[in-house]
């Protein structure tokens, strides 16, 4: 592990490998990557996959429409297939959701995003398998979509590792040393690395890394629990989602139903175990939306943890109080899907200075202030 | 010859050992790399066997190969087994 680096990077996943290839890209290649485990093991590694840019504030879905347009460029950039799909988002709406739904999209629609009101029946020419006698009608936006995490995380670690990043696992960081409010080192388990940048990238543990030098972040892990089924043959384009019942599932590219549902009774902790609980819930939902998957096996279930803000907007850029202390975390539960963009942006706001589009209104500073925040959270 | 030790995603002895040359020195690695350990059979014909191969390339004892995390169901079920039980 090298002694010293002009910018060290605390966590190996989509943020952190997206963050040191977007570096490395930009010139700035003295950079090494912090993990605990391995790369993609934490949320990245965990989720759905699902890459939505239907969101209700100006800056999530400015961000996650072009993180597509990166997206849909990025298994040429990174010479790997990370089996994108432009399925697009299908939202169920029910009738207390239609109002509100429709302003949404009115929102959408005035920042360039192709998303639209639809009917039931044209829910189900979209998903054939749809059980529409519960809903009151759906949103649609079809360049919304899916990929593999596991191929993106590994397609920005190689390639940043091929321009000279070194990505460091099983390494834990301990501490990080500041004098006078000037960042000096980064303390693990296996050294100590002098630097005077540090990004914190470590999902739902970068409160804990924040914590280190006295940075208070707002963030809160939440436990999130997903399954997989067999894989069938392609019955599903889009990804399914409510927000009334928490619920989301897509088809990825080999085959297997993948898919999630939100707790509203889930407390705020590091349990990442699986729940009956969960799998019972799961499958009632599931079923009543789609009854032909009653019938899919499933394989396996797993959980991982949501870095949940006050607004459920990111944490982003130079922190109050500790010099070169950038945070990149606080994405509550859409950090994939928008990684491509915020880690260019984090990129340009180390090396020039200054990123290509504002993000003042992302930083921590904003949580001393009256807070307005995004309300479509899923899973 | 063609050694297949993953028959859910089809994967050759030789495709473990490129894993492994590429820095993906660990079963949690090559799962993600793979997809050993998530097909049909949820690891129990080829974990085995690749905890094995990496023990041999890595030179380390089968013990220090950690395997990765067992999931719930233990075997596969159906959707609506779990939809039809009330709470």
């Amino acid at each position: 592990m090298r002694e010293e680096a002009d910018v060290v990077v605390i966590g190996g996943g989509v943020t952190g490998c997206g963050i040191a290839y977007n570096l490395a890209k930009k010139g700035l290649t003295d950079v090494i990557v912090l993990e605990r485990q391995v790369p993609c093991v934490g949320a990245s590694g965990r989720c759905g996959g699902g890459i939505r840019q239907q969101f209700t504030t100006d800056a999530n879905i400015t961000l996650a429409m072009e993180s597509v347009r990166l997206f849909e460029q990025l298994s040429v950039e990174l010479d790997t297939d990370i089996e994108y799909e432009q399925g697009g988002y299908l939202i169920i709406a029910y009738e207390d959701e239609v109002d509100q739904f429709k302003r949404n999209v009115r929102l959408q629609n005035s920042l360039g995003l192709e998303s639209r009101f639809i009917t039931p029946e044209e829910a189900r020419e979209i998903v054939p398998l749809l059980n529409i006698d519960p809903i009151a009608g759906a949103t649609f936006c079809q360049t919304d979509g899916h990929a593999n995490p596991f191929r993106v995380v590994h397609g920005y670690a190689r390639k940043a590792q091929k321009m000279g990043v070194e990505i460091s696992k099983f390494t834990a960081v301990t501490g990080i040393v500041v004098e006078d409010g000037q960042i000096r080192a980064v303390k693990t388990d296996k050294g100590t690395i002098k630097t005077n940048t540090v990004v914190n990238a470590a999902g739902a543990y970068s409160r804990d890394i924040a914590s280190m030098v006295g940075v208070s972040l707002p963030n809160k892990p939440y436990r999130h629990e997903i399954l997989v089924t067999e894989p069938v043959e392609h019955v599903l384009d889009p990804m399914v989602i409510s927000f009334k019942t928490g619920v989301y599932f897509s088809q990825q590219k080999h085959g297997p139903i993948i898919g999630g549902i939100g707790d509203p009774e889930e407390p705020s902790s590091y349990n990442i175990s699986a729940s009956l609980r969960f799998m019972k819930r799961m499958a009632r939902t599931v079923v009543e939306l789609v009854p032909a998957f009653g019938h899919l096996n499933v394989l396996r279930q797993w959980a991982g943890l949501y870095d949940v803000t006050p607004d459920a907007q990111p944490v982003l850029g130079w922190t109050e109080g500790v010099d070169q202390f950038c945070q990149a975390n606080g994405y509550s539960g859409h950090g994939f899907m928008i990684a491509p963009k915020v880690t260019e942006l984090i990129a340009e706001l180390i090396v020039d200075g200054k990123p290509s589009m504002p993000i003042d209104d992302l930083n921590l500073k904003r949580f001393e202030g009256e807070i307005t925040g995004e309300a479509y959270v899923v899973g | 010859m063609t050694e297949i030790v993953c028959r859910c995603e089809d994967i050759t002895e030789e495709d473990i050992l490129d894993a492994i040359d590429q820095g993906y020195t660990t079963l949690e690695e090559i799962k993600r790399v793979l997809r050993c350990g998530m097909g049909p059979c949820q690891g129990r014909t080829c974990i085995p066997l690749i905890t094995r191969i990496v023990a041999r390339k890595t030179g380390k004892s089968l013990a220090e190969v950690s395997r990765p995390t067992t999931r719930p169901p233990l075997q596969p079920l159906p959707l609506s087994v779990f939809a039809g039980e009330e709470e």
